[in-house]
């Protein structure tokens, strides 16, 4: 086992990893799928996709076929008549926004969300957005951002949602250097960090994006930021025109993510050493007791990771080390060389790295390699169970609150069930 | 532009995957961007399907918007061929695809591929799923059945002696609301008739299968939406009748054996009075005295909205009390249903104009689709599915038809267990003093962990726009929580909504008495 428990600097390797860059036909969500998530996390926010029924269906299904009463997000479907004339567009989009906001009064924050096709007939929705702020400020503040599958995957639409909050953040009040964790995280798991954070002293830590419009994070030079997902290239570039620093770290995805993630933020803090040891030190020990079982029942095994989330490569990081499994191929959407440095490092030499997708040659290599256990999107779990592959379903580990200490065992657990349940059922 | 959270019907080329995903040996190449392969999981997700829609899509990006989109279609549509050698392709493009005007078809016959090529072209900015699915068939049984169709003007040959007539059955489709069981039930009971299936499609067929089937005597339409064109095509070139009747509920069915009867010059009768169904019985039994009257508010696709309707009326006892449909295309057949049983027909896409009827009418009991059951659990109102769009839940594992006289068995029960909420009303009616039925007693079937049943919410709906809220007197309020909890949520809308429509600003024990008395059947 080569779990690092103790608070030692990680063996890292430097050597660059071959990657396999594929293009040909994709098989993930675009970016508007982050709508689903984005809408529980914001509670004053509302997304408005301005797009076609591809899109509303698409979130439609995305969320499950209505699992909300009341959700706070909404599709202004295009329709012939808008294609036509532009002005025309502008005109019906402005009356949908004052329809809308006449409907759900408690909206402070208006996101216009840019699909293929507002985007293909240059729709110009930052203008909109300007428009429609001078309309309903201060009571509604209108922003826009792309979610459309031509710009985004997946978790891109959060990241292109996250940088068009941040030239809207206050800035910063103070001079003392303050903390930022970007990246939604679970309520639950935001207040585990607040907890830990406040444990090592060092002071006020905010969120983007926050729970509320009012509590907007104030950005500035002493702002330093940590990444709490690997999908957030925009973001972190916007948060750097405000003079932001990002701090190098791998995500807090098991436990050695988790302390290397942590341990980023206190040393920037100048926490001292033992105070750190003696803080993380209980969490890590629980956390690893909870993983062992996990370890037995995972180790050994081989993974196949489709592109789907970009999470794929933290993921593969805690499945090799800490569960010992066996990487076969990790496949990403898209690899950013710096922001995942820290975790590319952790890699074993020979892992088989690939980047963008072309799903039937993707599925050969898979099903030539039969692994143990296969990590997919919706589109392709059930094929793949029914020509006799395990598969985990991706979208859960988007879903699901796994970063943390306290949510390693569980993140452990999601890939541990398929196998369980494979080998329970005998019917 | 329309502002909608939900939809009923995804964008028409959802439609053409659906035939495309019915069939064997047919690919359809879609230029669509990524995000668009989220219709792959509505079928291996929803309908648990056991393999990948027949669908390749372009993928096209942003950067590839400059120029060369065209030459990913053809390279899409070269591999797929190359991939999966199917006997006739598919192209076509999605909303965004089609705003970049690469003219799939054109691009697919460059090709020159060695099979036929339908190029389906879906206005994506106009039209609809449904629409899409009906647009898609025809075009494919024209492209592959018309090259054997007669010439014009010549009559259908006589069907040689001895000889089972034959017929197909069209319009089922991957993703309709019970297909797969529908196509098994009639399958049989035209057998029990002694008609054969020459084919049906497009589930289940092949390309060569579509092509063949003008050798049928005539059509089935068991689903108008997707059928209807094709099936009028079909009797203008081939001469083939085509039933009108859809077999949903007996006494539909009973008209649709007659129907078919007639038109393969067999003899019905042995197979009517061998016809099995309970539901005729179990709706005369004693124990559905409690269905009388119920009112019902029913919304789908026309043809089962239209067909819930007689089912309702006729062969349970219940009122309707409001008919809709999102099938703009079948406005007529709704209004003649509505006028039928005296209701305003309700022809929207909005579902939130649903929702505003449903929270008008007051509804014992909603028929709809799955945006019903989420509406109708929102208003505490008991709902069954009767129509698509549904959920996974809606393609069970068990045999569950609609049609036939074992769907009106299906439809039976599925109808009336909502209404039943554990436990029978008359009984509950007659204990209704015993002090289980208090407060924050739920049904038993809730189990423990229920705080408290969904009914007695006070639900927000503004039934009007002069909606002032009425405040309740204390001792109403007490009085209101001596009425059972399965009708205690209607009692307090009724009693709102009366005090509301007459200006009364707190609600007494008398006002409480006075709506019970006006609403009173
Ligand atoms: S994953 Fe399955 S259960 Fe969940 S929303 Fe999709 S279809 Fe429904
Ligand atoms: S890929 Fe584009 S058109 Fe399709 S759902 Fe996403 S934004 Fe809409």
């Amino acid at each position: 086992m080569n779990v690092h428990v103790q608070g030692c600097p990680v063996v890292a390797n430097d050597l660059p990893k071959p990657v396999r860059r594929e293009s040909g036909q994709r098989e993930v969500f675009c970016g508007l799928t982050g709508i689903v998530w984005l809408h529980r996390k914001i509670q004053d926010a509302f997304f408005l996709v301005v797009g076609s029924r591809t899109c509303a269906h698409l979130i439609q299904s995305a969320a499950g076929v209505m699992i909300f009463a009341e959700p706070r997000f909404a599709t202004a479907i295009m329709e012939e008549k808008d294609l036509a004339g532009l002005t025309d567009a502008n005109d019906e989009l402005d009356r949908i926004v004052v329809q809308l906001i006449a409907r759900r009064p408690d909206i402070r924050l208006l996101f216009l969300v840019g699909s293929c096709p507002s985007e293909v007939i240059k729709l110009d929705l930052s203008r909109a957005a300007l428009r429609l702020s001078q309309k309903f400020s201060p009571a509604v503040r209108i922003l826009n951002y792309s979610g459309s599958g031509i710009e985004t995957t997946f978790t891109q639409g959060e990241d292109a949602c996250l940088a068009s909050l941040v030239p809207a953040a206050p800035p910063t009040r103070t001079s003392e250097d303050q903390l930022l964790i970007v990246g939604s995280l679970a309520d639950v798991v935001e207040d585990q960090f607040i907890r830990l954070f406040d444990a090592l002293g060092m002071g006020r830590v905010q969120f983007l994006p926050p729970r509320n419009t009012a509590g907007l994070p104030e950005i500035g030079p002493n702002t330093k930021f940590l990444l709490a997902q690997p999908f957030l290239a925009d973001t972190a570039r916007a948060l750097e025109d405000r003079g932001a620093v990002r701090l190098a770290a791998p995500f807090p995805l098991g436990v050695e993510g988790t302390t290397a993630w942590l341990r980023a933020a206190a040393d920037a803090f100048g926490v001292a050493p033992a105070l750190f040891e003696a803080v993380t030190q209980p969490y890590r020990i629980r956390a690893e007791r909870a993983l062992v079982r996990y370890r037995d029942l995972l180790g050994g095994r081989s993974i196949f990771l489709f592109p789907d989330s970009q999470l794929e490569i933290p993921l593969a990081r805690f499945l090799s080390r800490e569960l010992s499994m066996h990487l076969v191929e990790v496949g990403t959407p898209y690899l950013h060389r710096e922001h995942l440095a820290e975790e590319l490092r952790l890699l074993p030499d020979d892992v088989a790295l690939s980047e963008g997708q072309d799903v039937d040659l993707q599925l050969d290599r898979c099903r030539a390699a039969r692994p143990d256990l296969v990590v997919c999107g919706l589109g392709l779990a059930n094929p793949l169970e029914a020509e006799g592959m395990t598969t985990k379903w991706s979208i859960e580990l988007v879903f699901t609150p796994i970063q943390g200490y306290e949510q390693a065992a569980d993140l452990a657990e999601l890939f541990a069930r398929p196998l369980v349940r494979r080998a329970k059922l005998v019917a | 532009m329309q502002l909608t959270v939900w939809t009923y019907e995804g964008p028409p080329h959802v439609g053409a995957m659906r035939v495309a995903t019915g069939m064997d040996g047919l690919h359809y190449v879609l230029h669509a961007p990524q995000g668009d392969t989220y219709a792959d999981l509505l079928f291996t997700m929803i309908e648990r399907r056991d393999r990948r829609p027949p669908v390749t899509y372009t993928t096209f990006s942003a950067r590839d918007l400059g120029g060369d989109t065209a030459d990913l279609f053809k390279s899409a549509a070269q591999n797929a061929y190359d991939r999966f050698q199917p006997q006739a392709m598919l192209v076509g493009a999605s909303c965004t695809g089609s705003l970049i005007q690469d003219d799939p078809g054109g691009l697919a016959r460059a090709l020159d591929l060695p099979i036929p090529v339908v190029a389906v072209d879906l206005p994506a900015y106009q039209r609809k799923e449904n629409w899409g699915a009906a647009e898609t068939f025809y075009q494919l049984v024209r492209t592959l059945a018309g090259p054997s169709a007669p010439a014009p003007g010549r009559p259908r040959p006589q069907r040689a002696a001895g000889v089972r007539p034959r017929c197909n059955l069209l319009g089922p489709t991957a993703l309709g609301f019970r297909h797969r069981d529908d196509i098994v039930e009639i399958t049989s009971l035209l057998a029990k008739l002694g008609i054969d299936v020459n084919v049906t499609a497009p589930m289940g067929a092949t390309p060569a299968d579509i092509a063949g089937l003008g050798e049928a005597d005539f059509n089935v339409v068991l689903y108008p939406e997707i059928a209807g064109q094709t099936a009028s095509w079909l009797q203008r070139t081939f001469g083939q009748p085509f039933t009108k009747t859809v077999p949903i509920g007996v006494s539909a069915t009973r008209e649709f054996v007659e129907e078919v009867a007639r038109l393969a010059g067999v003899d019905a009768s042995a197979t009517l009075a061998s016809a099995s169904t309970r539901l005729p019985w179990y709706s005369r039994s004693v124990d559905s005295t409690y269905l009388t009257g119920k009112r019902v508010f029913i919304f789908g696709d026309a043809t089962h909205a239209v067909a819930a309707a007689r089912i309702a009326s006729d062969e349970l006892g219940f009122m309707v009390v409001g008919l809709g449909t999102y099938s703009r295309e079948f406005g007529r057949e709704i209004r003649d249903a509505a006028k039928r049983y005296d209701v305003e027909p309700l022809i929207t896409d909005d579902y939130l104009e649903v929702e505003a009827k449903i929270a008008e009418l007051q509804p014992e009991l909603v028929l709809g689709t799955q945006m019903e059951r989420h509406i109708a659990k929102r208003l505490g109102i008991p709902c069954a599915v009767i129509s698509a769009p549904v959920h996974v839940q809606d393609f069970p594992a068990r045999y569950a038809p609609q049609m036939g006289f074992e769907g009106a068995n299906v439809i039976f029960d599925t109808w009336v267990h909502p209404l039943m909420m554990g436990l029978e009303e008359h009984l509950l009616a007659m204990f209704k003093d015993d002090f289980e039925f208090k407060d924050g007693t739920v049904p038993s079937h809730l189990g423990a962990g229920h705080s408290s049943p969904v009914a007695d919410r006070p639900v927000q709906v503004s039934v009007s726009e002069s909606n002032i809220a009425a405040v309740w007197a204390a001792d109403a309020e007490k009085e209101l929580h001596k009425i059972p909890f399965f009708v205690r949520g209607k009692a307090r809308r009724n009693t709102e909504r009366f005090a509301n429509e007459n200006g009364v600003a707190t609600i007494t024990i008398e006002t409480l008495y006075d709506a019970k008395a006006h609403y009173a059947r």
